[in-house]
């Protein structure tokens, strides 16, 4: 692209009242490119204005300074152009008031005593903004060498079979792989459901048998039974896949990733890439690299993760007095093999159960939570197997003792039809203790809403155990990814694959694969259903993302990628190992291989790189980086006592719009800050931070999203990361004779921009105290 | 900003309201492929959760995920937003509908900059409904401070010289108050109903006070108390005297399981009084809480560590038990209750600072039906017919559900609307 560049500032929203347009005009206009002013830039005129500029071939990389890049973002769009918006709205002229900052007469603007702190910051700005249009490309959307639109579907259970039903509706070819020799999941070997809509009286036959006649009807979906994953390798739009028999050992079978200890010498020294890559073989062996595609595997655009959950143990001490190992004490998932097979009978003498009791929770030291893995659905899975017990014999009864009974939304319904029974008794209570006497067991419980305690005579005892999601045995995707075959931090889901994000449950770490249904949290086969129509949608919408070369959440749309210059690469590995998403793997020799689907364009590799050979077509170390320089750093030859420098680097999603708000406010805080918006703090390379301070800059704040388990940062590790690297900047510094409290690092959500001004002013005010950086004016 | 400019996939689909259900349809379907239309009836998008403080249980703010959300918007010229906007009718059949749609005057046209020269000329005031009347706002406003569009409005209330005065004000030619409402057909193939819901009137919930006593309010009251652009900016005062609350009560289940009033369980409001005392704790490390229930209904490994950790807190009681009168103290203020303990059997009196009624959730197409030719349960809901598919309820306009499950629904809503036009 031969640039042809253009800067056009708005006087408008106060913009030309608090600044001196000529002087901000002349900025442009030394550096020989033309600038226009407006006095309402956003307007049909004004737009035409530039529009005309374009379609005269005048122009094609500009720089608006007006208001925040989040406002106008639809009047602002030409074609084929590079724009970049300078925040002199929200940013600079509202913040900060003439009152506060008088504009210096005539005279006070050639002393060297005086100087306009919110000028030189509209200034710096307006060179910040030309720099990067210099320095950035328009992206071209990336594209995979070969394409594949099916989606392969983990898991022949309810949720599988639902989500390989709605994908085929939207035709799209679908395989499901099941491990076991039939399709239908845990639903196919229960009695009854629990209803779902009005009257919700009467339990009803599964659907499963409904959804096993539906899929005759798609000849696109494909159907594996009794074969599972062995390996999942590539990326979204060219996943090869490697299927097998269960049980088998086969060379495409995963490699797992050395286990740290092993990656370390003797002395605890990280061993080289070759003896770690020679290592790595030797554990793995018989299984092939990640990097060898399997030339037998089959081509899939996107997978869809619904293996499911399996029943609790429930065992150990903590248990032992609910009788446990009485053959009457039995699981609800137990006592549903029973009802499924006809009459509810005890295991221990085929004699008819027409007394159960249904214990919810382990009760005894009065905590009432619930067995682990249990939640709304057991408590229903009680309603509905006590209702069995009625269904059976019209004599039964069936008790059931809870601590909270979890019937949420529209399922308080189903519960209010079960207190309608009169054979089925429920209470709160904290069950003490089940034993043995004669032919019956007895179930005492404490703190009922009964009276007094309880003492029950039961034929059976069923104890609620909670439905455990198979992630927490296996990693079952089996990704050939350098950073191992399972999602990452499902430790933090308490073993479920889950997403952390309330507004966007289906962002996982591992692009392109979408988990649906229970092994993400316990849910009802109703839930499960609708969790796989969305997780067939994420997988739908990744690859046809892919397909034309664009960035899935939460930069949708995003053309950019990275690209690495390799000459440079001394293959530390830390972009591999860095990466949120696993988008890097690395060969044996520690050379990365970058999988562009799988890559959600947060920069955190950029951020990681110590060579700095990572960039994107609009977002480089180089752009950022000469922003940095052509920030304008005073020192005592300019003025007697010259103003602070501080660059604030914050990330774009939160900590950007905040300062908005403060800007909106009109609050200020000391215009002698330098804000930078990043993709994520976790692309912050520190040699921003470096060269900001050699310039003389006095301090380098970076301000990002909270981090830790109930993590904020979009890209998960982004703000973690950026942290530590920070504290590691420190060593750096000292070596240069600076104080490490020049640099801070700083979490904040985006509703607290009433923190923000604050903040800044504190950091200014501990610089201030530090004194200016000595480098200043070298 | 790198924009993906390919062409629209075939068909249109229409989501009716723009909250976090309604958003998620529309985005979710739109980085398919397909263009979408985003009707939304307020002045801004955002719905519901943007009067939240923050979301259980990570206890991060709704906005953040909102930013994103318009980011995406923003980014994505295949989804046209529509605010104050009212489907009126949809005639047709799946596949091909025609919708009518009402669009109500903002009195202010694009050229708005949100520069507030309007608001600080402006005298007339009126009551700031974002805050559930708590406060009182100018009569030329911008709906929030995080409102997308980032564009005021004028109170049709405004006075004829404010109306002179907002005029004069304007740099850019923004207000005109000679702005009709106008009504506009879009042609869609699917249309998605995420219309949300309303906090359930506490005020026909006899026994427990609101609306008599001051210091009883709702919880979506409290959310407004608690955050920063609320009515006394974040911080959480009674509103008889502006007085710190040292006692706080909450009654669950007011109006929600209730024959009389909302049958059903309304989903969040056990994780949301928890959530809320946690607000309190925040600010006031001495209050005691008094949280009466039926059942705690905090489910799943998330909710029920949430929970676990609330319980650790000395002065957080729980007290399993409905609260069945409700009375005022008239030289203080405070508010006495008399409850049942349903396992001691025991009548509780209970006197406390602030009393908060944790009003449960009302789909909105329950006091609103659509002009459409939908299925509806006795509570209002809408009950989505998959076979026969163009339209669907999504989010809390199909069923009573948290943010989480919410978000599910309205993503798969956005398949199945696609469905609808693939059959085609």
């Amino acid at each position: 692209m031969d640039k042809k560049y253009g800067v056009y500032i708005c006087t408008g929203c106060s913009i030309g009242d608090v600044l001196d347009m000529e002087d901000l005009v002349d900025v442009p206009d030394e550096e020989g490119v033309n600038c226009t002013t407006h006095p309402f830039l956003c307007s049909k005129e004004g737009v035409a204005m530039i529009q005309k500029d374009v379609d005269d071939g005048k122009v094609n990389a500009m720089v608006i300074g007006a208001c925040s890049r989040r406002v106008n973002f639809d009047v602002f769009d030409f074609d084929n152009c590079i724009v970049e918006r300078v925040n002199l709205r929200e940013g600079v002229v509202w913040p900060h008031s003439r009152e506060k900052y008088p504009a210096l007469t005539e005279d006070q603007k050639d002393d060297e005593e005086h100087f306009d702190q919110i000028q030189m910051k509209a200034e710096d700005h307006i060179k910040m903004g030309m720099i990067r249009v210099e320095k950035v490309k328009l992206p071209e959307p990336f594209k995979t060498e070969t394409f594949s639109k099916k989606i392969l579907v983990l898991g022949g259970g309810i949720t599988g079979i639902s989500s390989a039903l709605d994908a085929a509706k939207a035709g799209y070819e679908v395989t499901i792989v099941e491990k076991t020799n039939a399709l239908g999941g845990y639903a196919a070997r229960m009695r009854s459901q629990m209803p779902v809509v009005e009257p919700f009286d009467a339990l009803i036959p599964t659907v499963i048998q409904d959804k096993l006649a539906e899929l005759e009807q798609y000849p696109n979906i494909e159907v594996k039974t009794g074969t599972e994953v062995a390996r999942i390798a590539g990326q979204p739009g060219e996943f090869t896949v490697t299927f097998k028999k269960p049980g088998e050992k086969i060379p495409f079978d995963v490699p797992f990733p050395l286990p740290e200890e092993m990656t370390l010498d003797e002395k605890g020294n990280e061993l080289d890439a070759e003896t770690q890559h020679a290592k790595y073989l030797e554990y793995n062996e018989g299984r092939e690299d990640i990097l060898q595609l399997d030339p037998d595997g089959e081509l899939y655009g996107a997978v869809i993760l619904a293996a499911g959950w399996r029943p609790d143990k429930i065992e150990g001490d903590a248990y032992a007095h609910l009788g446990i190992d009485l053959p009457d004490v039995i699981t609800n998932d137990e006592f549903e093999k029973i009802a499924a097979k006809g009459k509810i009978v005890r295991p221990s003498d085929g004699k008819e159960a027409k007394s159960v009791v249904f214990i919810q929770s382990p009760g005894k030291d009065e905590d009432d939570a619930d067995f682990p893995y249990c939640g709304a659905v057991t408590s229903q899975v009680a309603l509905k197997q006590a209702k069995y017990v009625r269904d059976d014999y019209p004599d039964g009864k069936a008790y059931i003792i809870y601590q909270h009974m979890r019937t949420p939304g529209l399922q308080e319904n189903f519960y209010k039809g079960i207190q309608q029974d009169r054979g089925i008794f429920m209470s709160k209570g904290a069950v003490t203790e089940v034993s043995k006497s004669g032919d019956n067991l007895i179930v005492e419980a404490t703190n009922t809403l009964l009276g007094d305690n309880l003492n029950l005579k039961a034929d059976l005892v069923v104890l609620a155990s909670g439905m455990v999601p198979v992630t927490v045995d296996d990693p079952v995707v089996n990704l050939a990814y350098r950073q191992g075959p399972g999602f990452r931090d499902n430790d933090i889901f308490g073993g479920y694959a889950d997403s952390n994000y309330i507004c966007f449950p289906y962002e996982t770490q591992r692009t392109g694969i979408y988990a649906a249904g229970a092994i993400r949290r316990s849910m009802t086969i109703e839930e499960s259903m609708e969790d796989a129509t969305g997780a067939a949608l994420k997988a739908i919408q990744c690859i046809s993302s892919a397909d034309r070369g664009v960035a899935v959440h939460p930069r949708s749309g995003d053309q950019t990628y990275p690209e690495f210059f390799f000459q440079r690469c001394t293959q530390c590995k830390r972009c591999t190992v860095e990466c949120p998403f696993g988008a890097l793997d690395d060969d044996e020799k520690g050379t990365p291989k970058i999988n562009p689907t799988r890559c959600r364009r947060c920069g955190t590799c950029m951020g990681a790189c110590p060579e700095r050979i990572i960039s994107f077509a609009d977002y480089t170390i180089d752009s950022i980086g000469s922003q940095i320089k052509a920030i304008g750093v005073p020192s005592e030859d300019d003025y007697d006592e010259p103003p602070f420098r501080i660059l604030a680097l914050v990330c774009e999603n939160d900590a950007y719009p905040a300062l908005d708000m403060v800007g909106m406010n009109r609050v200020d805080y000391s215009p002698d800050v330098r804000v930078i918006p990043v993709r994520c703090l976790g692309s912050v390379n520190t040699i921003w931070i470096k060269d900001a301070l050699a310039q003389g800059m006095d301090g380098v704040i970076l301000i990002g999203c909270k981090h830790g388990d109930d993590y904020q940062c979009h890209f998960v590790k982004g703000s973690e990361l950026a942290e530590v690297r920070v504290k590691k900047i420190g060593d750096a510094l000292s070596s240069l004779a600076l104080e490490e409290e020049r640099v801070r690092f700083e979490e904040i959500a985006i509703d607290e921009y009433d923190k923000l001004p604050g903040l800044l002013s504190d950091f200014v005010e501990e610089i201030e105290d530090l004194g200016p950086n000595p480098f200043k004016g070298f | 900003m790198t924009t993906d400019k390919s062409a629209p996939a075939g068909g249109s689909i229409m989501v009716v309201g723009g909250g976090i259900s309604g958003l998620t349809t529309a985005l979710e379907a739109a980085e398919v492929g397909y263009e979408v239309f985003l009707v939304e009836k307020e002045p801004s998008l955002g719905g519901r959760v943007s009067q939240l403080k923050q979301y259980f249980p990570k206890l991060c703010p709704p906005t953040c995920g909102l930013e994103i959300n318009y980011r995406r918007i923003k980014d994505n010229p295949r989804i046209k937003v529509i605010t104050m906007a009212e489907v009126e009718k949809v005639d047709g059949a799946p596949g091909d509908y025609t919708v009518k749609v009402k669009i109500s005057p903002r009195y202010v046209n694009e050229n708005c900059t949100a520069c507030g020269e309007c608001a600080k000329v402006c005298e007339s005031e009126i009551s700031n409904e974002f805050n559930f009347g708590m406060d009182r706002r100018k009569a030329a406003y911008l709906p929030h401070n995080m409102a997308f569009p980032s564009r005021y409005v004028m109170a049709p209330s405004m006075s004829a010289d404010d109306r002179e005065k907002c005029k004069e004000a304007c740099k850019f030619d923004a207000i005109d108050f000679d702005m009709q409402e106008k009504t506009l057909d879009f042609k869609v193939g699917a249309i998605v109903w995420a219309t949300g819901w309303k906090p359930y009137d506490a005020a026909r919930i006899d026994n427990l006070g609101f609306g008599r006593y001051q210091n009883v309010i709702t919880n979506m009251m409290l959310e407004r108390l608690a955050s920063t652009n609320g009515p006394t900016q974040g911080k959480i005062l009674r509103p008889s005297d502006d007085k710190a609350p040292e006692t706080i009560g909450f009654v669950q289940c007011a109006g929600s399981r209730d024959e009389n009033h909302l049958p059903y369980c309304s989903y969040i409001c056990c994780m949301a009084s928890l959530k809320h005392a946690t607000y309190l704790r925040a600010q006031y490390p001495d209050a005691k809480i008094y949280i009466y229930y039926i059942d705690l209904r905090t489910p799943g490994r998330k909710y029920e560590n949430f929970y676990k950790k609330l319980k650790e807190d000395e002065n957080i009681f729980f007290v399993k038990g409905k609260v069945a009168e409700v009375g005022e103290e008239s030289a203080t203020g405070n508010v006495t209750l008399i409850a049942e303990d349903t396992i001691s059997g025991e009548k509780i009196h209970q006197t406390v600072d602030m009393l908060v009624l944790a009003t449960g959730m009302q789909p909105n197409t329950s006091v609103d039906k659509p002009n459409a030719d939908l299925q509806f349960n006795a509570d209002g809901f809408i009950v989505n017919d998959f076979k026969k598919g163009g339209m669907f309820g999504a989010g809390c306009a199909n069923k009573p559900a948290d943010v989480v499950t919410s978000n599910q629904n309205a993503t798969g809503m956005a398949l199945k609307a696609i469905q609808t036009l693939v059959r085609r």
